[in-house]
């Protein structure tokens, strides 16, 4: 018998496709990742949609199996709605560790945004996104591997932060706490020199494979490449020298330069020294309010009063205007 | 090796070529049989037929040539066609006559997969072969000391016409992707017999309608419940079971066509996106 194109590629993913016969039942294939593969199933027990992510191959080939493993630990642990819920963890009969989490809909970050122009919408969307990280570094766990691949933005605008796989502990967070996450086995934690991460949204430090340097700061940084790319429509060159926005997109306002700039620095400590600080910095820029990453001159200054101020200008305005008009009018 | 009794496939892959029947001069060659061990996670490990087609023993390494020529024709075929541009009755002839040097020379023999993979090395033999065309010809003549295989080139030619690949297509990828054609065409056919040979008729055939028959008329699995008069469960679960057994059956071909278990384990990845 002959298989045509199309038949080929769908017995190719149904073939390999996990032995998912007891609970769950495998719907389709939604993603695929160097950790493992994401299916949408049904869950017979409970009749409802989730989604399956499984591990590439059963043993422990370089890991994969205890990032898995601890991915759900981590989403287990933190409870946000920018965090995908964790429902069972298991092993598949064909050997392959999985987890099951809620089915969640929408679109990555970086496709989310192809027709929406205004900044304002994808400032809202960010500050969301620093929202959940900054929740995760409360509970001691940095995320390593943030950029808009990792990143669904919902029909309504809410935001996932997905793929923790990479994430670290840190040592003196909520995460040290007795609890499961820490019962993970020692190879799973990143030796030093290990590199993991995303050329261009990873901090220098990271690159290097400095692990003990690397701290919530990494995730600032991660941050602040998203931000050039939500200001630019362009990932940050993959070398780390991003720099200013304004340089790709001269439109980007100067305010908004600098909180990306301060937040892409290469010595970590001249970066925001938390989440919350460089977020208070977007949302100040959204309300017109003074940027602490950026020094305005005067002439800036009156320029976002008016835009701040805008309507009881333009009241005082027409009312002036109208007074002007009695006084001189003929009679 | 395991596959000196006649396998299911060899008897449902036995379409003969007219010309050459008429001929009387062909064999069939065949691919490894199927193991009888129950499914799991890795196929048995078995000798493959890259370590018999080196081994000593005269039949083994006959009947491992045969199993690679099953495998590889259909590829070495197509590959001809593009790569070569020949016409369909000279790269029938090239196919044969490749084959039949490769085990009157003993191509395969030195192949060392230290080196590189069977595929890559199988095509820059194919490569040489056709450009010394002189030499090909000669050893039609002489039969390479073996007769002409039965292969069905008219359907190979049928698959070019209805699906022409690209103009700008990349021969390297384009030969791969045959052999996986190739390869999941024999597991189907594996499953095929066995299913018939077992009666398992009904779960079959919701695999044939639901996975084989692709397109537009695909059926849902409710249609095809209501259609084969079964619950919709029972369409999933024998969907399920046909689809696990078709990937033991491409395992273990694949596993048979491999040098080693890491060479196994790496094509498995590209066939299936997974490991075995």
């Amino acid at each position: 018998m002959t298989l045509s194109d199309v038949t080929l590629e769908h017995l190719r993913a149904v073939a390999g496709e996990p032995d998912a016969d007891g609970r769950y039942e495998i719907v389709d294939e939604i993603a695929r990742g160097g950790m493992g593969t994401v299916y949408r199933a049904r869950d017979r027990e409970l009749g409802r949609e989730v989604a399956l992510k499984v591990s590439l191959q059963p043993g422990n080939e370089a890991g994969l199996e205890e990032r898995l493993l601890r991915e759900a630990r981590v989403l287990a642990r933190l409870e946000h709605p920018g965090l995908v819920p964790v429902h069972d963890v298991g092993t598949l009969p064909d050997g392959r560790l999985f987890y099951a989490m809620k089915r969640v809909r929408g679109s990555r970050l970086d496709h989310h945004f192809a027709a929406e122009p205004s900044i304002p919408a994808r400032l809202r969307t960010f500050e969301r996104i620093c929202e959940t990280v900054a929740c995760a570094h409360a509970h001691g766990v940095i995320h390593r591997d943030l950029k808009p691949e990792n990143v669904m933005v919902g029909a309504f605008g809410e935001v996932l932060v997905l793929d923790w796989g990479v994430a670290r502990l840190r040592d003196d967070g909520v995460a040290a706490a007795p609890g499961p996450v820490d019962e993970a086995p020692a190879p799973g934690r990143t030796a030093h020199g290990t590199v993991l991460g995303t050329p261009g949204y990873m901090a220098p430090e990271q690159a290097r494979g400095d692990v003990e340097g690397t701290d919530e700061r990494a995730d600032v940084y991660a941050l602040g490449a998203i931000l050039y790319f939500l200001l630019t429509d362009a990932a940050p060159p993959p070398d780390g020298s991003a720099g200013s926005p304004r340089r790709r997109n001269p439109a980007v306002p100067r305010p908004l330069d600098s909180i990306c700039t301060r937040a892409l620095a290469a010595e970590a400590g001249q970066r925001y020294p938390t989440v919350q600080t460089l977020a208070a910095d977007v949302s100040a820029f959204l309300s017109g309010r003074p940027v602490a990453a950026h020094r305005e001159g005067p002439i800036e200054w009156a320029s976002r009063q008016a835009s701040r101020y805008r309507t009881p200008l333009l009241l005082i305005a027409a009312y002036l205007v109208m007074r002007a008009a009695l006084l001189f009018w003929p009679r | 090796m395991p596959g000196a009794v006649q396998s299911p496939v060899s008897l449902v892959t036995r379409v003969t070529c007219v010309r050459r029947q008429a001929a009387g001069l062909y064999w069939a060659p065949a691919m490894p049989a199927p193991s009888a061990e129950p499914a799991g996670p890795f196929p048995p490990t078995r000798h493959s037929v890259l370590e018999a087609v080196r081994g000593g023993d005269a039949d083994a390494r006959r009947r491992a040539c045969e199993a690679l020529a099953a495998a590889y024709w259909k590829p070495v075929y197509k590959y001809v066609r593009l790569r070569w541009r020949r016409e369909p009755a000279d790269a029938e002839d090239l196919t044969q006559g490749f084959f039949a040097v490769a085990f009157e020379k003993g191509f395969f023999e030195r192949f060392d997969p230290e080196r590189a993979r069977f595929r890559t090395y199988l095509r820059t033999c194919l490569d040489g072969f056709v450009s010394k065309e002189r030499a090909a010809a000669r050893a039609q003549k002489r039969g390479g000391g073996v007769v002409p295989l039965s292969l069905d080139f008219e359907s190979a030619e049928g698959e070019l016409t209805l699906s022409p690949p690209a103009a700008d297509v990349d021969l390297e990828e384009y030969f791969h992707r045959e052999w996986v054609r190739a390869l999941f065409e024999t597991a189907v056919a594996r499953l095929r017999a066995r299913c018939a040979a077992s009666g398992r008729l009904v779960p079959f055939a919701v695999f044939e309608r639901y996975d084989l028959d692709r397109g537009p008329d695909t059926p849902t699995y409710a249609q095809l419940g209501r259609e084969l008069d079964l619950p919709v469960t029972q369409v999933t679960n024998h969907l399920s079971a046909m689809r696990r057994e078709l990937r033991r059956h491409l395992l273990e071909a694949l596993r048979a066509l491999c040098a080693s278990d890491d060479e196994f384990r790496h094509e498995a990845r590209l066939v299936l996106g997974r490991d075995p």
